[in-house]
């Protein structure tokens, strides 16, 4: 029996504002009392997906998946223009269990565009404009014991890059894409997750303060396999990206996990689409993140379609959002649209909360200094979705890096 | 011996025309040991001295003096206030999502003691506090406030003040809201932490209930933003008895 829960919540004060446009959900099919909403679903899906840049008009910034993007911040990765700047390199650096292989190939190779295709216009003009592709293969049944690392270091210039990860059947890996330098960027990372196998995918950007990166990450997720994605996005100018899953067969598993931290003048923007097209599927979504300065802007979107076909779904996801100063905004909606009523769950929970002068004064008038009281306050908001990672590795590392922020905190 | 000295203290907030003068002289000597009810009507300004003292951010000191032990309390911000032993149990203790009772108990003993108290210590410490206002344990790992009840919330307020053991207490509307064995429960905790003898208690009530569990040595009404009058705990019933239809009658209330 479908279980639909619409707990759209925001508290708001001071100068946040919370994107509401959307945010209900649209509900359909048996049991809501709606017809059921024939093709195209949603605006963002109604976009045809295409390799080619030249598929799409070059956005103006009112469409509705561009119009929390600075345009022109974006390093005319959307117009053309980076196309034909100056193409900057990366210095990479792998830590490769045994078995795993790296292999760098030409846009020729037929491993590639086999998880999802780009769907707009930044992420085409990757696929359309990238030289060599980085292949990272886990092979059939190999139980990694290490992560797998890549480091990227760039080092300005324009970049498109084009990853894929391929986990083979019933094999089980880590793997850490870390970002550092600079630079402008657009990507496509295809995450091809093989029968019965198990990924967890970890994206960081901790990229310098004047970078631009914009990315779809595409996961298809194989039948009974788990795929868990862990975006963390703590640098940059602008950072957008696009986690999408689809499902190759029953019985999949996704849980896409975010968290980031925009300080003054960041715009962080997470876009995820999950499509359960596919019988038996779950998904799970858990984004935090957290604000402070001037002009910080985080923007979340969360799409999930569950199609007439996807029976026996089990979808939930999350946004929450803290707001630590004046001047930050957050935008965040949820969307759950629904083609069938024959689903175990889907719910969706959005909140924006302010750590305010009245908690500030509650914990130190007991004694706790106004620094630690705020460090208090945003470990404890991130550490429940870090325990959720399970790689006690990137945990660490996280937590340090959510205290390096924090110390720069204003 | 500590003593709180409170010499013609006023304060003002904020208001859309302008500061608005809401303390307009309080005189009152709390040392270690006394408990002192401050009785008052509603917006007699009773609060504002309450948080006055803690060093709310909302709350302009416009003239006269707090000390501590000789020590200048209006200069100390709100945490070094906690440090130097003012203890302030909220009327309505606010919620901080995220951090869990526990560690907050810990983070905020360590600030007031210095160190960190030793763990096995510590968790005893809590245990026992907690068992002492009949406090499930699994409350510990609940968020600070999030979700609690009036009297779950008062109750942890309370079991703040019995951990930290501040030299002068303040409790501000601790009664309010409570049904009779939270009320109870709540009034034994302050008890305790009273029969100490080290801490100077400051009881902020608009109603006598409490003093039926919590014997003062001292009653003051408040009113004007002021006290009006003090005498010893035959006050209360005169209070009581009356209201504070006399009080507020001769225009000293707001």
């Amino acid at each position: 029996m479908a279980d639909v829960q619409n707990t759209t919540g925001s508290t708001t004060a001071g100068s946040i504002e919370v994107g509401t446009a959307g945010a209900g959900a649209q509900l359909a099919g048996p049991g809501t009392g709606r017809a059921a909403v024939q093709q195209p679903i949603d605006a963002r899906v109604a976009v045809k997906p295409s390799y080619d840049v030249n598929d799409f008009p070059v956005p103006h910034g009112r469409e509705e998946d561009w119009r929390f993007t600075p345009l022109h911040r974006l390093g005319g990765l959307h117009d053309g223009t980076a196309a034909t700047a100056e193409r900057g390199e990366d210095k990479v650096e792998f830590t490769l269990p045994d078995g795993v292989t790296a292999e760098t190939v030409g846009r020729e190779d037929a491993r590639l565009g086999k998880a999802g295709t780009p769907v707009d216009r930044v992420a085409a003009q990757a696929f359309s404009a990238f030289e060599q592709a980085l292949v990272v293969t886990v092979p059939k049944d190999a139980v990694l014991t290490e992560p797998v690392k890549i480091d990227v270091r760039a080092e300005g210039g324009v970049r498109f890059a084009h990853v894929v990860i391929d986990v083979k059947p019933f094999a089980e890996a880590v793997v850490v894409l870390n970002h550092e330098g600079t630079g402008t960027r657009a990507a496509n990372v295809e995450l091809l997750v093989g029968d019965g196998a198990k990924l967890t995918f970890v994206s960081v950007q901790d990229w310098d303060r004047d970078a631009v990166h914009v990315a779809q990450h595409n996961a298809l997720v194989g039948r009974d396999a788990s795929f868990k994605s862990v975006v963390v996005t703590f640098g940059g100018d602008l950072v957008r990206l696009h986690p999408r899953v689809n499902y190759a067969g029953p019985g999949g598993e996704a849980e896409l996990f975010g968290l980031y931290f925009a300080d003054a003048g960041q715009h962080l923007e997470h876009r995820l689409i999950i499509d359960h097209d596919t019988p038996h599927c779950r998904s799970n979504v858990a984004y935090k993140g957290a604000l402070q300065g001037q002009d910080a802007h985080a923007v979340w979107v969360g799409d999930v379609l569950i199609r007439a076909a996807a029976l026996g779904t089990d979808t939930y996801e999350l946004n929450r959002n803290l707001v630590l100063t004046d001047g930050a905004r957050v935008d965040s909606i949820p969307n759950l649209e629904i083609e069938t009523g024959e689903i175990v769950g889907a719910g969706h929970a959005s909140a924006t909360g302010r750590f305010d002068d009245e908690q500030l004064f509650y914990l130190m008038a007991r004694g706790i200094p106004a620094d630690e009281a705020r460090r208090l306050v945003v470990r404890g908001f991130f550490a429940e979705l870090l325990q959720q990672i399970g790689v006690a590795e990137v945990q660490e590392q996280l937590m340090e890096k959510i205290e390096t922020e924090l110390e720069s905190a204003v | 011996m500590a003593t709180l000295e409170i010499r013609d203290l006023h304060v003002s907030v904020e208001a859309e025309n302008g500061p608005r003068e809401i303390l307009k002289g309080v005189d009152l000597t709390v040392k270690q040991g006394e408990t002192h009810a401050i009785m008052g009507p509603n917006g007699s300004g009773k609060s504002t001295l309450a948080y006055s003292l803690a060093g709310h951010p909302k709350y302009t000191v416009t003239g006269g003096s707090v000390l501590l032990d000789g020590e200048d309390v209006l200069e100390m911000s709100v945490d070094e206030r906690a440090k130097a032993g003012v203890f302030l149990a909220m009327q309505y203790p606010v919620e901080v999502p995220g951090v869990s009772v526990s560690n907050f108990l810990r983070t905020a003993a360590t600030a007031v003691r210095g160190e960190a108290p030793k763990l096995r210590l510590w968790v005893k410490e809590v245990k026992e506090a907690m068992a002492a206002l009949q406090m499930d344990p699994a409350f510990a790992e609940r968020n600070v406030n999030e979700g609690f009840s009036g009297g779950e919330k008062k109750r942890h307020e309370i079991l703040q003040l019995e951990l930290l053991k501040p030299k002068i207490a303040i409790l501000d509307e601790t009664d309010s809201g409570l049904d009779v064995d939270a009320l109870r429960i709540v009034s034994e905790g302050i008890n305790r932490v009273r029969s100490t003898g080290e801490v100077g208690t400051l009881l902020v009530t608009h109603y006598t209930r409490i003093l039926r569990y919590i014997q003062p040595d001292y009653v003051h009404v408040f009113a004007g933003g002021r006290i009006v009058e003090s005498g010893g705990a035959e006050l209360a019933d005169k209070l009581e008895n009356e209201g504070y239809e006399a009080y507020v009658k001769g225009g000293a209330s707001e």
